[in-house]
């Protein structure tokens, strides 16, 4: 049986509460403007693309130990359920918080799920304020962890990663990669420091500002025994196993930012004039703002549900986390599209702080599979 | 928080199931429409009577009104009434639009006397009761609203045209929305109980819906006679009044329970024929395109599910009326949008109307796509409830 509210409370609320309090205080609108879109040929034009971010910031985000939330408490977290994760990675999202967190908590949960020797020492890693991304996406773009163009040559106690893992996360603000390298018993996850030997991280060249994201070549990088995640051939299973909960992260992201578009486009619908009405008097204006309200809410809905059901293990967790990722990407689209369109023409504009979401969302939207893909998956599921 | 039952309502819950269990009526002899506001067959009426007068008698209807007035004088009891005859699989109760909009409108604005006089006949279903408010020229601008009521001593004299009166063929009452007065828009008018079976200058006669079906009907008043004890709150406070019985309108659409298809149903009911249509070398359900359109109104029917869900976590919702004002435009969308694909995947068959031996499903799919814009249109459009949605919570101005 269920628990009616998901899950979410006091002790959920209160984390939320204070997370939405601490990033309104310490990393409000204009602070973030000046962080990340300060000057538009700094942003696209130098290269490499400048790190946005202020690891002040980050450092104060792990005193709060928010990067401890998801790992167990035998490994030195909090242990906190799902629905926490989610409501946390939600108010990420409406800040459009520029930090590792959300690669560090997808890693931690895929890491949670694989019990080779690795796993719990990088868990305890984590849980003392390590920065780590999931290096496993291949040139193509591909989610499946099959694919990855990295291979693992297994050699006794050790193993040597040689490769390319492209679309790492956060990849310049993480001091550990969890490698998904392929051998002839199938894909194994592989622990390696960002600075070690043999590791070098081409930046790319992105539109979302608040982010960044770069191509991890991995030339006989030498991984040893007990930084050994999960044996090769279990790779797979711990990823897909955790993708539930990765979806929920990135899906809540996408719906904390939502929210701030919507707010802010409803606020300029109540305030800028034209035709001598406030522009939501004009049905034109007001529907696209409910109907993406309407979007919002049916994503946020998904979200807490498949947090839910993850936190109980129900079978369902699978399509209702997939759900919730198609529904949060297809409502952000929606309503970026129309947060720019309905702030004519100052939204075309750089300095107006709509651009900023907009980026954000653009790109979450194609993390672990647009909504096409969910549906696709989930064709198969009903 | 979730509510959890009170021990008194638990042991109400665990009565008002079993004697579901024990009471459920066989079906009649022919099909119920799936809808109260549909009913249009006396044979239907006599047995959907007869239901909601034994569920008053056992407690399950106006539970929570008091006693005095025919009610069983509790607290948060027909919430779980209508919960358990929900999951009961009984049929309907046929006065909705009395025990939805007439009853909670006259509990608040009627005087002693009228509570006393009109509520447990209507509790009962010995009374029907229908709605006037619509008029050809008064749909979503109700407040334009012209039929008239002029005062004639003790009486008032209405003369008008009242359309989308579901009910009105067999309604003994209607609440009923007159202009008392040409100055004012919204001050000129007033809130009315009109009598409607035999009653001299009313004719009730059926309109005719978009599917060939009937179900609703239109009433014109000839100088029809209404007593002064007959008006609800004072003359002129007609659109206060009528706000209340639009604020307990959603309320009588959920309350109409049972009988009709649930969107859970639609689409394993789209799933299923999509996995039966032939399309190329396969079945509809192999072509990505189709399947992404069913998956999506999956997608929609959850987050439907879960934000019911969510409403009631106090955590979880930034605005009192956000979600609850979502529900009525967003389900009838959702299910005007399956019963559409339905439709489509049916192909050249999806001609076929419900008479045709060979329409698929009985011709289901394209009844059920005509008849889906009633309830896009009733209670508030689409357009209304956007409109509502965007001043209440979101604080835009009124649009004109």
């Amino acid at each position: 049986m269920q628990p009616k509210d998901f899950g979410f409370g006091e002790d959920e609320k209160m984390l939320r509460d204070s997370a939405r309090k601490f990033l309104s205080d310490t990393l409000p609108i204009d602070k973030l403007r000046k962080l990340v879109a300060a000057d538009h040929v700094d942003a696209y034009e130098s290269d490499p693309q400048p790190v946005f971010y202020d690891e002040a910031i980050w450092k104060q985000i792990v005193e709060l130990g928010w990067t401890t939330l998801a790992v167990p408490e035998q490994s030195g977290g909090a242990g906190m359920k799902t629905v926490a994760v989610v409501a946390l990675a939600e108010e990420a999202g409406r800040a459009a918080l520029p930090s590792p967190l959300i690669a560090t908590l997808i890693a931690t949960a895929i890491v949670r799920e694989a019990d080779g020797p690795g796993a719990s020492k990088l868990l305890e890693r984590i849980a003392a304020g390590e920065a780590v991304s999931m290096a496993m996406t291949d040139a193509q773009g591909s989610w499946e962890a099959e694919d990855t163009d990295v291979v693992a040559n297994v050699a006794g106690d050790e193993t040597k990663l040689s490769g390319t893992a492209c679309f790492v996360q956060d990849a310049r603000k993480a001091g550990v990669f969890v490698v998904a390298a392929k051998s002839a018993e199938g894909v194994g996850l592989y622990c390696t420091d960002a600075d070690a030997p043999g590791v070098t991280v081409h930046p790319d060249q992105i539109v979302d500002l608040t982010r960044d994201q770069g191509r991890v070549d991995l030339s006989e990088v030498l991984v040893a025994a007990d930084n050994v995640i999960a044996a090769p051939g279990a790779g797979s299973g711990a990823i897909e196993k955790a993708m539930p909960t990765v979806l929920a992260i990135v899906a809540a992201d996408l719906v904390g930012a939502a929210e701030w578009q919507l707010q802010t486009t409803a606020e300029y619908a109540r305030t800028r004039t034209q035709f001598d009405h406030p522009l939501g008097f004009f049905q034109a204006v007001k529907h696209p703002i409910v109907d993406s309200m309407i979007a919002i809410d049916r994503a946020r809905s998904l979200v807490y549900a498949a947090a839910c059901d993850i936190d109980c293990g129900d079978a369902t967790a699978e399509t209702t986390a997939r759900m919730a990722k198609s529904a949060a990407a297809d409502a952000s689209a929606y309503v970026s599209g129309r947060s720019v369109q309905l702030h004519g023409g100052i939204g075309f504009t750089w300095e107006c702080d709509i651009h900023i979401y907009f980026k954000r969302q653009q790109h979450n939207q194609m993390l672990y599979g647009d909504g096409v893909y969910q549906r696709a998956k989930l064709g198969d599921l009903l | 928080m979730a509510k959890k039952d009170t021990p008194e309502q638990a042991e109400f819950r665990a009565h008002a199931r079993k004697w579901l269990e024990e009471n459920r009526p066989a079906p009649p002899k022919t099909r119920l429409p799936e809808l109260a506001i549909e009913v249009a067959l006396e044979e239907h009426r006599d047995y959907l009577c007869e239901w909601q007068k034994k569920c008053y008698e056992a407690g399950l209807v106006a539970c929570d009104y008091p006693t005095e007035y025919g009610g069983g004088g509790h607290s948060g009891f027909q919430r779980i009434a209508n919960q358990e005859m929900g999951r009961a699989d009984v049929p309907f109760l046929i006065n909705v639009i009395g025990l939805g909009m007439a009853a909670p409108t006259i509990l608040h604005h009627g005087s002693d006397e009228q509570k006393k006089k009109y509520l447990p006949p209507l509790f009962s279903a010995d009374e029907i009761w229908c709605q006037g408010f619509s008029e050809p020229g008064a749909g979503s601008d109700l407040a334009s609203a012209q039929t008239s009521a002029v005062r004639d001593g003790d009486n008032w004299v209405i003369n008008g045209h009242k359309v989308w009166t579901s009910l009105a063929t067999f309604a003994k009452w209607m609440i009923l929305l007159a202009r008392s007065s040409n100055d004012h828009k919204y001050n000129g008018l007033t809130y009315f109980v009109a009598p409607i079976a035999a009653t001299e200058g009313v004719t009730v006669r059926p309109l005719i819906k978009i599917t060939g079906g009937t179900g609703f009907n239109e009433v014109l008043f000839e100088d029809v006679v209404v007593s002064d004890d007959m008006r609800l709150d004072d003359i002129g406070k007609g659109w206060t009044v009528a706000m209340t019985t639009l604020t307990h309108e959603r309320g009588a659409a959920e309350g109409a329970g049972g009988g009709g298809m649930g969107i859970e149903e639609r689409i394993d009911g789209l799933i299923e024929l999509a996995k039966k249509t032939p399309r190329g070398s396969g079945t509809a359900w192999d072509d990505a395109v189709i399947r992404d359109r069913i998956v999506q109104i999956a997608i929609r029917a959850a987050g439907l599910r879960h934000t019911a869900r969510r409403g009631r976590v106090d955590g979880l919702i930034e605005h009192p009326m956000r979600l609850p004002l979502q529900g009525k435009v967003v389900m009838t969308e959702l299910m005007q949008d399956a019963a559409q694909i339905g439709l489509d995947l049916t192909g050249a068959a999806g001609s076929l109307y419900l008479k045709d031996p060979n329409a698929p499903d009985g011709g289901d799919w394209s009844h059920a796509y005509l008849n889906s814009y009633g309830m896009t249109i009733a209670a508030g459009t689409s357009e209304i409830q956007r409109n509502i949605l965007g001043e209440r919570v979101l604080g835009m101005a009124k649009s004109k």
